[in-house]
């Protein structure tokens, strides 16, 4: 493909959209789809043709317009009419209301916080275009970053363009792109490897799933103008074989690149030349740490090794690799098309752009939003989140899964960014959000998450090995009742140890539920131990009396 | 010409020391006296910074840092025996005895142990965690040596050997966490496995009891290391 055959491309597409007078888009991805949205499209399309509609409205498979607890979601362009719980007997109903009146009781209020506080750049096509066709990405401006990247701007530019946005990795430790980047570009090699991290293993989190299911060209874009910053070759995407949705769309996506000539060889007719492979992780928490998914990609055993040397410099097979996260990438094409200082202006100083959450728990909304870094855990709690269900009062907020912990509501003014959580006890992480009100014991939470990274704890050092293993025995004590003060001083050195004794950051960070628990929620924990209660009433704990003999 | 060889300079508990780069800051302490205890690591084999026993305080580093991988730098100043540093050994070790059936007065290295010897060493007189005692096998199906899983700390330097030194590959590791085990080639008996050369370098490689010669009875076993050095001199290789 040429520069002009690509706006060609651009033209025709947008002349065909405006052939039609309607748009329906119905999301198809994973979360819609569990609750049939695919019948839901069947249905329209029926209704459509019914009428005799079908030159006038085209009914489109999209990605995920946020709202998942409450699909099958449906977007209606132009109009812009969100309608949510849409049941494929409301198709008709809904066909109608194009020419009519919208459906009332199945309109989602799109002026509702949930969706005007959000800011989208990795989502921005997502409930929009069609991620099975590349041209749906094309026509609303994709590939152009590529093409820029390509045809306009040295290999030194652009990273010095992912420089000045101030992006960080979005895969949990917030390390700045740009500065890997050009890591990677100076690293001797004369091989080099892009590889996308998609193995998104932490529980309740489902951004890049998400991402790869809405928007897969925008991933792919982002690893090639990568892989042209640090002169890689070759690329790896490593995704977890439990998203088979996303793997396919993956697969197709690649296919449709290369046969457009915008992956594979001579890129755009330049002698940049670079190929994508998938390969599917066995379901591992740690293979997401980087040096075990280069092991699992090598087809070693996934085990994390020691770094220094980091993958920038020693990755896959020894040589130069840049490992970024699914939505790091996402991010890229934007970037490229707006400039870093336009990307730069959103955020706070330290921590730019914006950040997909999976915000889950005890919200009124559920479901995956993105919104500007520096926005507030209230903002995003009551705001987006539609607040706590039942009257119920809001506990605490749990960022970072595994490797997180629990901000309690005297920091719900946060704004989150990568300092602030980290500086109160919790991580940015992944997008992992859990909201928790007074239901939850904090103990329990805890403990569900040690009782995660001790079966996800790939056993080559001992501290997390065993460690976690006496730590969630510990745990357990303590919600059942029968724990002493003594395992609870036990427990904190436990927590010490593993934290600054393990290997990886698995290890290293599966103590923060408990310390983070233990720092705002001591009293609950003390009240399993001395007054044998457990205060959110959660844990099983039966008094001695009320054992039969 | 000659490439230069470029000569670190830095301290260990104080002691000023030089070290040629690319050394590990584990060899230069011994080099220099020091005895930084080690269970994975084995000159000789690849290291892994596993067991967390080596790990150092150097002063500017956000988290301590395994000597048996990590390499000397200019100016670095190291320490290997703060008291935190013993705690955290003492826990470690405290963690493994806890983690399987560890009965030295049953066993056949019984006095000649890395396991028990460090345990001595940095005085771990009780355990405070409770014992798992997990039901694992013993696989006395080779014909001169047998395993038993009771006595394994997962130091890999069996499958090391093997697949470095032999280039058999015997030796691997199955599941996770808690629940890892050394396997004979696809988890079948010892005594099947047709790549094993018998040549009992992961006998003596082992740092435990957990491999060991059939006929041998308590503290009966000595293992004797002398070929690995012996072999990485010979393949050309840095002592
Ligand atoms: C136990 C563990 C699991 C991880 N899982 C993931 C993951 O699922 N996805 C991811 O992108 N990064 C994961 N990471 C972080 C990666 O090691 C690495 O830092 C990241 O992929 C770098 O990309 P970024 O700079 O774009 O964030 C994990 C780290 C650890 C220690
Ligand atoms: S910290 Fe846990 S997951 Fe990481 S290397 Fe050690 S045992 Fe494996
Ligand atoms: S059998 Fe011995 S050498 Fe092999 S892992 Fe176990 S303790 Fe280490
Ligand atoms: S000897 Fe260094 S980690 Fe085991």
């Amino acid at each position: 493909m040429t520069v002009d055959e690509l706006q060609q491309l651009v033209a025709k597409e947008q002349e065909a959209k405006q052939r039609y007078k309607s748009c329906i888009n119905v999301c198809v991805a994973t979360g819609c789809i569990m609750c049939d949205s695919e019948r839901v499209k069947e249905a329209i399309e029926e209704a459509v043709k019914e009428r005799g509609l079908e030159k006038e409205v085209i009914v489109k498979g999209v990605g995920c317009l946020g709202l998942c607890s409450a699909g099958p979601m449906i977007y209606v362009e132009p109009e812009g009419i969100i309608y949510h719980k849409v049941s494929p007997e409301d198709a008709p109903a809904i066909v109608q209301g194009l020419i009519s009146t919208p459906v009332e009781r199945l309109v989602c209020p799109s002026e509702m916080p949930f969706f005007k506080r959000q800011v989208k750049i990795v989502m921005e096509n997502s409930g929009t275009i069609d991620p099975e066709r590349i041209e749906d990405y094309i026509a609303v401006g994709g590939y152009q970053a590529l093409m820029k990247v390509l045809t306009e701007m040295s290999p030194s530019e652009v990273i010095e363009e992912v420089t000045k946005s101030g992006l960080r990795g979005r895969g949990g430790a917030g390390y700045p792109t740009g500065l890997k980047w050009s890591t990677v570009a100076k690293a001797n090699g004369d091989r080099k490897f892009v590889v996308c991290n998609a193995d998104e293993g932490d529980p309740g989190a489902y951004m890049d799933r998400t991402i790869l299911e809405s928007d897969p060209h925008r991933v792919i874009e982002g690893m090639v103008i990568a892989a042209y910053a640090v002169g890689a070759q070759q690329g790896y995407i490593y995704v977890r074989a439990e998203y088979p949705l996303a793997i396919k769309r993956l697969r197709t996506a690649i296919r449709q690149a290369e046969r457009l000539n915008l992956l594979g060889n001579n890129i755009f007719g330049t002698t940049f030349s670079f190929h994508i492979e998938l390969r599917i992780g066995a379901g591992a928490f740690v293979c997401g740490e980087e040096t075990a998914l280069i092991a699992s990609i090598e087809g070693k055993r996934g085990t994390p090794r020691p770094r220094p040397p980091y993958p920038a410099e020693y990755g896959l097979w020894g040589y130069p690799t840049l490992i970024n996260n699914v939505e790091t990438f996402a991010n890229i094409p934007s970037i490229i098309r707006n400039g870093g200082d336009w990307f730069a202006k959103i955020g706070t100083e330290k921590s730019k752009g914006t950040k997909v959450f999976a915000l889950a728990g005890r919200v009124v909304n559920t479901g995956l939003i993105e919104v500007p870094m520096g926005i507030t855990l209230r903002e995003i709690v009551f705001e987006i989140g539609g607040g706590i269900p039942e009257g119920r009062k809001f506990k605490a907020v749990q960022t970072g899964g595994p490797s997180g912990g629990c901000i309690p509501e005297q920091f719900l003014d946060l704004p989150v960014d990568y300092e602030s959580l980290t500086k109160v006890g919790s991580i940015m992480g992944s997008g992992g959000m859990i909201v928790m009100d007074e239901t939850s014991c904090m103990v329990d939470v805890a403990k569900f998450f040690v009782e995660f990274c001790m079966s996800e704890s790939c056993g080559k050092c001992i501290p997390c090995r065993v460690g976690t293993y006496h730590m969630h025995e510990l745990l357990s004590r303590i919600t059942s009742g029968i724990a002493t003060m003594r395992d609870l001083e036990l427990l904190e050195e436990l927590c010490d140890l593993v934290k600054n004794t393990s290997l990886c950051g698995l290890g290293q960070t599966a103590p923060n539920p408990v310390l983070s628990t233990l720092r705002y929620f001591r009293n609950e924990y003390e009240a399993h131990i001395l007054d044998k209660s457990c205060p959110s009433g959660v844990c099983p704990i039966r008094r001695l009396e009320e054992v039969p003999v | 010409m000659r490439a230069p060889v470029r000569i670190k300079t830095l301290t260990i508990d104080g002691k000023e020391v030089s070290a040629k780069e690319g050394e590990t800051i584990w060899q230069v302490a011994r080099e220099n006296g020091i005895d930084i205890p080690t269970l994975c690591y084995l000159e000789g084999l690849s290291p892994v910074g596993a067991c967390r026993l080596c790990l150092v305080e150097v002063k500017g580093a956000n988290r301590l840092l395994p000597a048996c991988v990590t390499q000397v730098e200019e100016g670095m100043e190291v320490t290997t025996n703060s008291e935190r540093l013993v705690n955290y050994r003492r826990m470690i070790l405290e963690l493994l005895f806890s983690e399987r059936n560890h009965t030295c007065s049953v066993c056949v290295v019984n006095g000649h142990c890395e396991l028990q010897r460090l345990a001595q060493r940095l005085g771990v007189t009780h355990v405070r965690f409770p014992y798992r005692y997990p039901d694992l096998p013993v696989d006395a199906s080779h014909e001169r040596f047998a395993i038993d899983h009771n006595r394994c700390i997962l130091c890999t330097r069996c499958v090391r050997v093997c697949d470095e030194i032999e280039g058999a590959h015997v030796w691997d590791v199955m599941g996770r966490g808690i629940k890892s085990q050394i396997i004979a080639d696809l988890n079948q008996p010892w005594g099947t496995s047709d790549v094993c050369t018998s040549c009992g370098k992961c006998v003596h490689v082992c740092p435990t009891g957990a491999i060991f010669e059939k006929g041998k009875a308590v503290a009966e076993m000595e293992k004797r290391r002398q070929f690995l050095p012996y072999l990485t001199i010979m393949r050309g290789g840095k002592q």
